[in-house]
């Protein structure tokens, strides 16, 4: 059986050359084996390394040393030594990626916006409108919303939108970067039916979940993140990730 | 599994490569080495300061400027990649205006001011040797209903538009020939936000519409992380540091990157 | 040696036709370049004529060039033998060359005008002399010359194209009558000079070798005998020439471009033709058929 996300000997530091030449070890050869159907939940103090290592895992963040093997079309390939292209035509198809936070792009409404991974992967855009209402409908999106474009929505909202995005793509991989962070009960029990349908289907995931309640219900198995933060001298703390990151241009 | 046992897809062959470019004026670096590819339908964003050479290069890429040194490889349409450093001038301006768009900064450059909005749009077709007076004019219209002119303008002239409008007016005009690459040097320079908003959102649709492949010189981050797949970093004449627009502004590695990704304001 | 050469005139020592012999090489020369590469414009060394630029100084000179002691002159101004600027430079030349002069087209070997090719059709062997003010056809469109030589080098007249797209869509035709752009020999677009477009369709395999010069801007250009002279159009709206509801008040004729003059302060006026010679030929031809229809009636009585 191929194992569809295998990162070997994962390195990460961060240089921050604005503060002084700071160096920020966040974690050090970390190897991480996800199977398919498994849901792996990335766990460890606040700061400790977590959503770095999920963003690296999406070569959003560039490690320094080490390899992630993912299955792609057939063929295994290194996301960290692929041609950006080729990270695009994965991300495209095989790893989705569900961030905390909504990226809004100006005028384009909430259902082009949960449509649009499913169009680009081919699928005929009367039928990816019509699956983008289904998952709208799910995720409790007034209908009279979808028109509209979400920079206005509220945070819970703009997040179910973002959700509803993520899964419309029946991804191999699937990274969810705190999914339930600023939702109510009831959509909870969506996002965790929504991921034990993607785990049933054979979907590899790897997730932070802080609610204790949604980890007990879809993970398989804790990942300890945050040795390499606790032995070293200083802590990359959110606060300076996000100093660091700054770059969250709207 | 061993790394040898890895296999990658056939690469698509590059649309555009560039090697060793280099180009001074006099002792003042323009650019310096420059190499890279791009392939069909993919967006490359060239961010720095003023001065770091991005308009410079993309002048050389347009052929508007002869570099130095280095060489320029085109994949034309029936003839395969091709030197357009060695193409003849006719040759080059030919591949300029029909396999290619120029999108400049100030709409002045790349539109006609005394020309009607549909005698714009028309011209690249006529100038490939459209002659039916019916077909340029709802062709040019189909474009002004996609860059978002209403039709009662058709016949004005670009004058009395607004910059918004210019702007968008030229994209058309480039776009109409179905290009494979369209370079563009600060698009949304000069505009107000709001049009800027949707100048970005309209090119982004027609770009992954058309599966244009485009080359898009700015200082604006926002514009970048928008419209680019790739995005490359220049600053005094070299590229320092370039890869996936979110991996360069999500973890910037180089100083000046660092610094650029660090100064923008957060909204 | 040139044919001319030592043809000095009688009586005040100028050279014949105006031009020394060397200038008169220099401009044979861009004449057969011109020739040569139909529609393309000869940058020549033009010279100061005894006239100002404007009033047909490079069409004086492309005939100064032209003409021997043999030949025979006719000058039109917007077809009219007897205006002002016709009258002058026709005297210029009988001045300087004592060549004959002619109001007749049929007889002329020569012929130089402004703004009109005459209406009675040209023959092999003579020489139309058109003077220009702005050989440039691209010149509204693009202002640089090094770019307009470019356009001219690589065919890219797309641009001269959207200026007649600019009509139709203000006007809902080509509304261009005069100084309409053409392309000659199936290559290069060329300005025919100010002559209504009316003319253009008689410049198409002319037998007679058409010269065009312009005297401020210093380029010559040509159509050789027999060659192909387009009008630029589009598929749906065809070049079309002028028509008049009318015939020409003097001479009757329904095929001659027609002048209008106003006759009196009250808004009356008539219609007549353009070129002179064309008319007053018709009313002669008329009037004697009258007078040979009146003697044979006379005779019956």
């Amino acid at each position: 059986m191929t194992i569809p996300l295998h990162a070997k000997g994962l390195t990460k530091t961060f240089t921050l050359h604005t503060q002084g030449g700071i160096i920020l070890p966040v974690f050090d050869t970390i190897e991480l084996t996800v199977r398919a159907g498994e849901c792996v939940c990335l766990h460890g103090p606040s700061g400790a390394g977590k959503s770095t290592l999920l963003r690296s895992l999406y070569a959003n963040y560039k490690p320094d040393a080490g390899q992630i093997l993912v299955e792609h079309g057939g063929q295994t390939i290194d996301l960290l030594a692929a041609e950006p292209w080729e990270v695009v035509e994965i991300r495209r198809s095989t790893i989705g990626y569900v961030s905390q936070f909504l990226r809004v792009i100006p005028r384009v409404a909430a259902l082009d916006v949960v449509a649009e991974p499913a169009i680009s992967n081919g699928m005929p855009a009367e039928e990816a409108k019509a699956l983008a209402e289904t998952l709208l409908t799910r995720v409790r999106i007034p209908e009279r919303l979808w028109s509209l474009a979400p920079a206005t929505f509220s945070g819970g909202e703009q997040q179910r939108v973002n959700i509803a995005r993520g899964f419309i793509v029946d991804y191999p991989i699937l990274l969810l970067d705190e999914p339930t962070a600023s939702l109510d009960a009831a959509n909870r029990q969506t996002v965790v039916e929504l991921i034990r349908e993607a785990k049933a289907r054979g979907t590899a995931v790897v997730g932070i979940f802080h609610d204790e309640e949604v980890r007990n219900a879809v993970a398989d198995r804790l990942f300890e993140v945050g040795r390499a933060a606790e032995s070293a001298v200083v802590s990359p703390s959110k606060t300076d990730e996000r100093a660091l990151v700054g770059a969250l241009v709207a | 599994m061993t790394t040898s046992a890895l296999r990658k897809p056939a690469p698509r062959p590059p649309l555009l490569e560039v090697s060793g470019l280099s180009k001074s004026y006099g002792t003042q670096i323009g650019c310096r080495d420059i190499s890279f590819a791009i392939r069909p339908g993919e967006v490359l964003g060239i961010v720095g300061e003023s001065g770091s050479g991005k308009s410079t290069l993309l002048a050389c890429l347009s052929g508007r400027l002869q570099p130095d040194t280095g060489s320029i490889t085109y994949d034309m349409q029936g003839r395969g990649p091709v030197d357009i450093l060695t193409l003849s001038e006719p040759e080059r301006r030919r591949l300029a205006r029909t396999d290619w768009g120029i999108v400049h900064q100030n709409p002045r450059d790349g539109l006609r001011l005394d020309v009607s909005a549909g005698g714009n749009i028309g011209e690249r077709p006529m100038a490939i040797g459209a002659r039916h007076y019916g077909d340029i004019r709802s062709e040019a219209q189909d474009w002004l209903k996609k860059v978002e002119i209403d039709l009662s303008r058709t016949d004005d002239k670009p004058r009395t538009f607004s910059g918004g409008m210019q702007q968008r007016l030229q994209i058309a005009r480039n776009l109409v020939t179905r290009p494979r690459l369209v370079f563009m040097d600060e698009p949304t320079g000069g505009l107000d936000v709001s049009v800027q908003a949707r100048l970005l959102d309209l090119l982004r649709g027609l770009v992954r519409e058309l599966g244009i492949a485009a080359i898009i010189v700015t200082h604006d981050l926002a514009v970048v992380r928008l419209l680019a797949d790739r995005l490359m970093v220049m600053q005094r004449g070299r590229v320092i540091e370039e890869g996936l627009t979110d991996q360069v502004l999500d973890d910037p590695h180089h100083p000046y990157t660092q610094l650029l990704v660090s100064s923008v304001l957060q909204v | 040696m040139s044919p001319t050469a030592a043809l000095v005139h009688k009586d005040d020592g100028y050279n014949f036709a105006y031009l020394d012999e060397q200038t008169k090489r220099m401009i044979r020369r861009s004449l057969l370049k011109a020739l040569s590469i139909p529609g393309y414009q000869v940058p020549f060394g033009g010279r100061e004529m005894p006239l100002a630029y404007g009033w047909g100084t490079g069409g004086i000179q492309v005939t100064a060039s032209v003409i021997g002691p043999d030949d025979v002159l006719k000058v039109i101004d917007q077809g009219a033998d007897d205006t002002t600027n016709a009258v002058s430079i026709r005297r210029f030349f009988q001045t300087v060359c004592d060549v004959a002069v002619t109001e007749s087209t049929a007889e002329a070997t020569v012929v130089q005008t402004r703004h009109r090719v005459p209406e009675t059709p040209l023959k092999e062997g003579q020489v139309l002399v058109y003077q220009v003010p702005q050989p440039e056809p691209l010149k509204k469109i693009e202002p640089r010359e090094t770019e307009t030589r470019k356009m001219h080098a690589y065919a890219e007249y797309g641009a001269m194209q959207v200026t007649l797209y600019e009509d139709v869509a203000h006007f809902g035709r080509i509304a261009k009558t005069y100084d309409y752009p053409a392309v000659i020999n199936g290559r290069h677009l060329m300005s025919p000079s100010p002559i209504p477009k009316f003319d253009n369709p008689k410049m198409e395999m002319n037998p007679a070798i058409q010269l065009f010069g312009a005297g401020r801007e210093k380029r010559i250009y040509a159509v050789p005998p027999y060659t192909s002279v387009r009008s630029l159009d589009f598929d749906d709206h065809p070049f079309e020439v002028q028509t008049w509801k009318g015939s020409c008040a003097l001479c009757g004729s329904t095929t001659s471009y027609l002048d209008e003059v106003i006759t009196d302060d009250r808004g009356s006026r008539m219609f007549v033709c353009s070129d002179t010679d064309f008319c007053n030929t018709r009313q002669a031809e008329a009037a004697a058929a009258k007078a040979a229809v009146d003697k044979v009636s006379g005779e019956e009585a």
